[in-house]
């Protein structure tokens, strides 16, 4: 494997640690293990300031968990989806270009 | 980072629009500006947008026993300047807004400050700095991702603690309540963000070698590897 792609892998692979190791460590703790930071300010809120209406709501809330979970998933899928295009484009490009200037 | 729906005060959630507007309005101009100059960019700068979408979708458990998401800002910040990504940070977060109710319409002006603004800004800031001092791209990418999206995490926190101060303790308290929360969570999230972000520009310096250079991030011609 050439020295570009063995440390493209080693860049994946340390993201892919540092996701899994706080869950393979066991380091959730409380009612719900591994709830979102978002959640927990929210909760810290209420807990402080019980007195405090949220005074405006969502116009639209996901159904429910699996309803939110997919929506989530499409949005990372649209995302990747385009990155992968991209890619598959630039890479396209750059062939047709060598091809056309043998000599570069 | 986002605050949800309804939890910042009607004052409060009106004077972040205010603040957060005319970065949007400037960035627009600048968004249109950049593909009239260079419409061959259109494609990249769709990518950039990706690459947000993708990592902010992206929930990821970290140390403190809780679950957050990096930004991708900082890639759009590096290769488009920051008021670039103060719309394509602001399309991301009235998607989540309007579909997910994850964050909301009333906290959008606040959340674009802390996601689409600080941000990108610190990214590039960072980004510059250590270019400038003559740092490597991967370094500066690395540097730059990884501190514009803690910065992200610091506002949120900051802007939390000003509306909704410690009963006991006042703003500092609430501020290192909130920073526990938020910022502590994402420093391993900023990594893995800043290791994300040189990959990207790892691949595209192989594979758009021009596009880069056109946008002044690579200078010399590039190595046929």
């Amino acid at each position: 494997m050439k020295r570009f792609s063995r440390i493209n892998l080693l860049l994946l692979l340390a993201v892919v640690l540092l996701a899994v190791a706080p869950v393979a460590l066991g380091l959730g703790s409380g009612e719900e293990p591994f709830a979102g930071a978002d959640a927990l300010a929210e909760q810290a809120i209420v807990d402080d300031h019980p007195d405090y209406e949220p005074w405006f709501s969502p116009i639209y809330e996901p159904p429910s968990g699996e309803v939110e979970s997919a929506l989530f998933a499409l949005q990372a899928a649209l995302g990747a989806g385009f990155l992968g295009y991209y890619f598959g484009v630039a890479r396209t490009r750059r062939r047709c270009r060598i091809a056309e200037q043998p000599h570069e | 980072m986002h605050i949800a729906e309804g939890y910042l005060p009607p004052i409060q959630a009106a004077a972040w629009f205010a603040v957060s507007t005319p970065f949007v309005v400037h960035g627009s101009r600048a968004l249109v500006q950049q593909v009239r100059r260079d419409p061959e960019s259109k494609l990249l700068l769709g990518a950039a947008g990706a690459f947000t979408f993708v990592l902010s979708a992206l929930k990821i458990p970290s140390v403190t026993g809780s679950c957050s998401h990096p930004t991708g800002t900082g890639l759009g910040a590096v290769l488009f300047r920051p008021p670039v990504m103060s719309v394509l940070g602001g399309i991301v977060l009235l998607f989540q807004a309007v579909l997910l109710a994850h964050g909301g319409l009333s906290t959008l002006g606040a959340n674009i400050f802390s996601m689409a603004i600080v941000g990108p800004w610190v990214a590039y800031a960072v980004y510059a700095l250590i270019r400038r001092l003559g740092g490597g791209l991967d370094v500066a990418v690395f540097a730059a991702a990884a501190l514009g999206d803690l910065a992200t995490y610091c506002v949120t926190s900051a802007q939390l603690a000003l509306a909704f101060p410690d009963p006991a303790t006042g703003f500092v308290g609430a501020l290192v309540k909130f920073g526990g929360i938020f910022a502590v969570t994402q420093i391993p999230l900023a990594v893995s963000e800043g290791l994300l972000s040189v990959l990207v520009v790892r691949l595209l310096t192989r594979v758009s070698g021009d596009e880069l250079r056109r946008l002044g991030v690579l200078r010399k011609p590039a190595v046929q590897a």
